[in-house]
C-alpha cells in the first residue's frame, strides 16, 4: 500500500529533522545552554532567578525555533523536492503541516517535556513545572508555525536565519505574553483565562499559517 | 474597482502624480508650519505638564501616521496580490520606510515627552508604547525581507504576504499587550485623558495631522516616482545591452 502524501512528507521530515544536526539532542542542548548562561549573566540570587525563570525559558524556546528554522525548506528547495510538491494535486498546505509538525515533534515537544529540568536549575517552584511544560508545549507549536512561515518566505535567501528572526519576532509577541501571564497567574482565576488565550493564539496560528506558508513556498519554488 | 484601476497604469500614474506632488507638498508644509507655530508660540502652556506638552503637536500626528501607514501598506499589498497592479506594489514598497520613520519618530518624541512628565524614557506597562514598538519591528521585518529578495517580483510577493499577515496580527498583538500591561498597571502614571481637549489645542493638532499626512503622501509619491524611474533605467540598460 502506498503511503498517503501527508504521511510520506511527515516521514521524510521526521528522518530529516532527526538526522540533521544531532536530531533531538542539539536543540535540547542549545535550550539548556541558553538557560544556563543566564545565572552567569544576571547573578545567582535565588529570589531573582525565581522571578525571571519562566521568562528566561520562553526566550530560550524562541531562540531554539530561530536556530532550527533556517533549513526547514531550504534542503527541499535545493534538491527539487519542493518543486514536485508544488506540482502535486495535493494541497501544498498538507505538506507544510506535515513538515512543521514533524519538526515540532523532534525539536519542540522534547523541549516542552524536558523543560522542567531547566526550571529546577533556575529555582522554579516544583508545583509550577507541569503547567510550565504544558504552556511551552502549546506555545512552541505556535512558534514553529510562525517560524515556518518565515522560513518559507526566506527559503531562497542565503543565511536567512537573521531575517527569519526579524520577520517573526513581532508575531511571537502574543504567544509569549499569554504564556508568561499563564505561569505568572498560577493558582488564581486568571490562570484559566490566560491559558485559554494562549491556546487560542496557537489555534489561530494553526489555522492561518499552513495556507500562508504554502503561498510563500510557491513563490520560493519558482 | 474602475477608480483604482486608473492608477494601475504607470504612465497615467506618472502624469497624475507630477502636479499632485508640489500641490499636496506645499499645502502640507503650510499646515505643518501653522501647527508648529501655534504649538510653540501661541498655545498656552498646559496646566499640569507646562511646556513639555507642546511636543504633542509632533507626537500625535506621528502616532496616527504610524498606524495609518501600516494599514495602507497592507491594503496596497492586498490590491497588488489580488489584481497585480504594479503601482500598488510600488506604493507598499515606498510607504514602508516612511512608515518606519514615523513610527521611530513617534517613539522618539514619546520618550522625550515621557522623560519630564512620567520621569522615564519608556513605560513598559503602557500598552500603547509597547504596541508601537512591536509595530516598528513589523516595518523593519518587511523592509529586510524585501531587501533580501533577488528580483522585484519575488520581493513584491513575499512582502505582500508578510504585510497582510502582519495586519491580521496587529489587533491580536494589541489585545495581548493590553491584557499583559493591565496586570501590572500602577496608578503612578500621569495621564492626559483628564478633561476633554479644548479647541485651542485641538485645531492646531488636527491641522498638523492633516499637514503631516499630506507631506507623507507627497513623499510616498516621490519615492514611487523615483522607483519607476529606476526600473525604467534598468529596462533601458537591458535593452541597450541586448542591441549591442
Amino acid at each position: 500500500m502506498k503511503p498517503t502524501p501527508f504521511k510520506s512528507a511527515f516521514n521524510q521530515a521526521i528522518s530529516e529533522a532527526w538526522s540533521a544536526g544531532g536530531g533531538l539532542v542539539l536543540p535540547l542542548a542549545f535550550f539548556l545552554g541558553v538557560g544556563i548562561l543566564v545565572p552567569f549573566s544576571v547573578g545567582v540570587r535565588p529570589e531573582l532567578l525565581v522571578e525571571i525563570s519562566s521568562g528566561i525559558m520562553w526566550i530560550a524556546l524562541v531562540l531554539v525555533t530561530f536556530v532550527t528554522m533556517e533549513r526547514l525548506y531550504q534542503a527541499d528547495l535545493e534538491d527539487g523536492v519542493l518543486e514536485l510538491w508544488v506540482q502535486e494535486r495535493q494541497p501544498l498546505a498538507e505538506y507544510v503541516l506535515a513538515k512543521t509538525l514533524a519538526h515540532w515533534l523532534v525539536a519542540g515537544l522534547p523541549i516542552a517535556i524536558l523543560c522542567p529540568l531547566l526550571g529546577l536549575l533556575l529555582h522554579m517552584s516544583v508545583e509550577l513545572l507541569p503547567l510550565a511544560s504544558l504552556c511551552y508545549g502549546v506555545g512552541s507549536l505556535a512558534f514553529f508555525f510562525w517560524g515556518g512561515l518565515g522560513a518559507a518566505l526566506s527559503a531562497n535567501v542565503r543565511r536567512g536565519g537573521l531575517l527569519i528572526a526579524l520577520i517573526v519576532l513581532p508575531l511571537y509577541v502574543p504567544t509569549v505574553l499569554f504564556g508568561v501571564l499563564t505561569i505568572a497567574t498560577y493558582g488564581t482565576d486568571q490562570m484559566v483565562i490566560n491559558f485559554s488565550f494562549l491556546v487560542s493564539t496557537t489555534i489561530f496560528t494553526l489555522a492561518l499559517c499552513p495556507f500562508m506558508t504554502s503561498v510563500a513556498l510557491r513563490i520560493s519554488a519558482d | 474597482m474602475k477608480r483604482i484601476s486608473v492608477f494601475a497604469n504607470p504612465y497615467r500614474f506618472m502624469k497624475v502624480s507630477k502636479p499632485l506632488i508640489p500641490a499636496i507638498g506645499i499645502v502640507g508644509l503650510l499646515c505643518i508650519i501653522f501647527s508648529t507655530w501655534q504649538g510653540l508660540f501661541v498655545v498656552r502652556p498646559e496646566q499640569y505638564q507646562g511646556d513639555a506638552a507642546r511636543i504633542m503637536f509632533v507626537h500625535v500626528p506621528m502616532a496616527w501616521l504610524a498606524m495609518a501607514a501600516y494599514t495602507l501598506m497592507a491594503l496596497a499589498s492586498f490590491v497588488w496580490f489580488v489584481w497585480r497592479h504594479e503601482t500598488a506594489d510600488l506604493a507598499a514598497k515606498s510607504i514602508a520606510p516612511l512608515g518606519a520613520l514615523s513610527t521611530g519618530l513617534c517613539l522618539a518624541t514619546g520618550s522625550i515627552w515621557g522623560k519630564p512628565t512620567w520621569g522615564t524614557w519608556f513605560q513598559w506597562d503602557d500598552a500603547r508604547l509597547v504596541s508601537v514598538l512591536v509595530m516598528f519591528f513589523l516595518y523593519l521585518g518587511y523592509m529586510a525581507l524585501r531587501k533580501s529578495m533577488d528580483t522585484h517580483q519575488r520581493a513584491a510577493r513575499a512582502g505582500a504576504i508578510l504585510a497582510m499577515v502582519g495586519l491580521i496580527n496587529v489587533p491580536i498583538i494589541k489585545f495581548s499587550v493590553d491584557i499583559w500591561s493591565s496586570l501590572h498597571q500602577d496608578a503612578s502614571v500621569l495621564r492626559l485623558d483628564g478633561p476633554a481637549m479644548p479647541a485651542e489645542y485641538l485645531i492646531p493638532l488636527l491641522v498638523g495631522a492633516l499637514g503631516y499626512s499630506l507631506v507623507f503622501g507627497c513623499l510616498t509619491l516621490m519615492l514611487m516616482r523615483s522607483e519607476i524611474y529606476s526600473r525604467r533605467t534598468e529596462a533601458l540598460i537591458l535593452q541597450r545591452l541586448e542591441v549591442e
